[in-house]
């Protein structure tokens, strides 16, 4: 008979209605400015560059290869080598990113960027609170805004972090291992990075 | 002060202050002293009814609702006042301008227009016409133009689509809606709402005599509630608005407040229609058993007023939005036969004696159509079992 499923359907409703004053498990909404969401590891949305140590600026791990740059699909990287160079991490002398923006206003967040840098020097952040009142300015980031420390990096991305570290730790023990070999008669392939030098 | 005075309070308030008034002035004062009341407690109403509708469709969907404006989010209708005042006002450029702007307006009026006879208390009309229920479809019908106006003048497709699908909608449920009403007529033999209310303001030992406590009365309740739901627009019926298919409608081409003031017409227009059926099937402002006539009748009106208000927003919650044909189905294939026999089976009550055996009769005569319609409606399409082989 017509009428039956309507009588059901408002029966259900009715229930919600009631049962949301009494029972607080049936209210499952976030109030969000002060209640929170846990932070989910997976989570990414904005590219933030990687410093190591303490010096923010100096500690970048980025060595302006251009990489990213060239990757990035609706080119919103905007990258100026510097001049002279610096020692890295490793110790190894590197070009630096004199200006590194980003415009996060045409960011898409595909993670190309992170996919194709080969040193670990930029990395998805899980920040998505990013209204600003200002559009011109305010949404090109410069290096100064997107530098955040490994530590940063290791509390939102555990995971993926440890393995980055992994991988630079042995790096470095390459790097130390060569050093010490080099000293030993050179056991390289002749043709390479004399060529360079 | 006794009950009857303080029933009375509005009237005598108002007598008292046209006391003061010389005689010339006397019929416009007194108009104007029964109008302003209309236009300030509906619209008030309305602010409230859209922060308890929202709260109430946020509870039913397990969710809080506007809780940040104000106490419990109760200031949230003077934030939105406040947004749709300050929301830039776009009129497209090929629009016709004078239609354009008059339409909200004319929609407005139209749904004012019928607050004239309502009678909200005791010798609480407006006007009290002989032809009181006409005048009430005649004016209500008037929404249809404006509707029209508004998808017409904005000169786009979209809203001339969308007029044309809200008036085809309201015409056909305007035809049941006038004849569930009709048998209220019968019964009471007269179109003068005031008349009507006081038929039904009568007492066996504490039982009232609404005309919802008969069978043809209920069962035109439900169907007058049904269209009156479609005619206001509402969900399951909200079809004209359309947000997901049409976006908005015949309302597409407007912002700001003239956006604000459909909005407010569709809430009068709501409220309007539940009050005639308060007045219609519900007793208007006779109270529900005779030992609680001590409590004036307005009360009473908007006691019952809010009760149907809540069923609107708890169906509202409750109903996906219909399909334009199983509407247009529904108007002319159930509501209409079933307001046909209902006029019928009203007449048969006035010559059976009274006595259970009219009662069983006029049951049967309206339940077993209701049975037999819904299950001849009820389509048997064979569906065939679909397989996507790409989502394997
Ligand atoms: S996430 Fe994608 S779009 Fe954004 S900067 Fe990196 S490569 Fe460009
Ligand atoms: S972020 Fe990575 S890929 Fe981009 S320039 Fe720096 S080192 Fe190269």
């Amino acid at each position: 008979m017509l009428g039956a499923g309507i009588l059901k359907g408002l029966a259900e409703t009715a229930r919600n209605f009631l049962g949301s004053y009494v029972d607080k498990d049936r209210l499952t909404t976030v109030q969000f400015p002060e209640e929170r969401a846990p932070r989910i590891e997976a989570s990414r949305n904005f590219p933030f560059l990687v410093y190591d140590g303490t010096a923010k600026q100096e500690g970048l791990r980025c060595v302006s290869c251009l990489i990213c740059e060239k990757e990035c699909p609706p080119k919103c990287i905007f990258i100026e080598k510097s001049t002279d160079k610096k020692p890295d991490a490793t110790g190894k002398l590197q070009f630096y990113p004199a200006t590194f923006n980003i415009d996060i206003s045409v960011c898409m967040s595909c993670q190309i960027c992170v996919e194709v840098c080969p040193f670990n020097a930029i990395k998805m952040d899980v920040d998505f609170e990013l209204s600003t009142t200002d559009r011109f300015s305010d949404l090109l980031w410069n290096k100064e805004r997107l530098a955040k420390s490994n530590e940063y990096y290791r509390e939102i991305h555990p995971i993926e972090a440890a393995a980055v570290d992994a991988e630079l730790a042995e790096a470095r023990a390459r790097v130390a291992g060569a050093k010490a070999v080099t000293t030993s008669p050179p056991a390289q392939p002749s043709s390479g990075s004399s060529v360079e030098k | 002060m006794t009950p009857e005075t303080i029933d009375q309070i509005f009237v005598i308030s108002k007598h008292w202050l046209l006391g003061y008034m010389p005689t010339a002035l006397q019929p416009i004062g007194s108009a104007i002293l029964s109008v302003v009341p209309v236009l300030v407690v509906f619209p008030l109403l309305f602010a409230i009814t859209t922060v308890l509708e929202r709260k109430g469709l946020g509870r039913i969907q397990n969710r809080y609702g506007p809780n940040r404006v104000g106490p419990y989010g109760f200031w949230q209708p003077i934030a939105d006042g406040i947004k749709s005042l300050t929301k830039e006002d776009v009129v497209p450029r090929t629009a016709d301008q004078v239609v354009h702007f008059l339409a909200p307006l004319l929609l407005v009026l139209a749904a004012f227009l019928g607050y004239a006879v309502l009678p909200i208390g005791k010798n609480m009309v407006i006007t009290n016409l002989n032809a009181g229920v006409l005048f009430f479809f005649a004016v209500g019908s008037m929404v249809e133009l404006a509707v029209f106006m508004a998808g017409w003048s904005s000169r786009s497709k979209y809203s001339l689509l969308g007029a044309m699908r809200a008036v085809a909608q309201m015409i056909s449920y305007e035809v049941p809606l006038v004849l569930a009403a009709i048998v209220i007529i019968m019964a009471s033999g007269s179109l003068s709402t005031v008349a009507i209310v006081n038929m039904q303001a009568t007492y066996t030992g504490i039982w009232p005599h609404w005309f919802l406590f008969t069978p043809w009365g209920f069962a035109g309740f439900i169907l007058f509630m049904i269209a009156a739901t479609a005619e206001s627009n509402r969900a399951p019926f909200d079809l004209p608005e359309g947000e997901s298919e049409i976006i908005a409608g015949y309302y597409i081409e407007y912002s700001g407040f003239k956006f604000a003031l459909f909005f407010l017409g569709e809430y009068l227009g709501m409220f309007a229609t539940s009050g005639l059926a308060i007045t219609l099937f519900l007793g208007g402002w006779a109270a529900p058993f005779s030992f609680l006539t001590w409590i004036p009748s307005y009360i009473w009106f908007f006691l019952k007023l809010l009760t149907l208000i809540a069923v609107f927003i708890w169906v509202r919650g409750t109903f996906p939005r219909l399909r334009m044909d199983q509407l247009m189905g529904l108007a002319w294939k159930f509501m209409l036969p079933m307001t046909l026999l209902n006029i019928f089976t009203a007449g048969i009550w006035h010559f059976i004696p009274e006595g259970i055996l009219r009662w069983l009769v006029c049951s049967l005569l309206i339940v077993a159509p209701w049975i037999l319609l819904s299950r001849g409606l009820k389509q048997r399409k064979k569906l065939q079992v679909r397989t996507y082989r790409f989502a394997e």
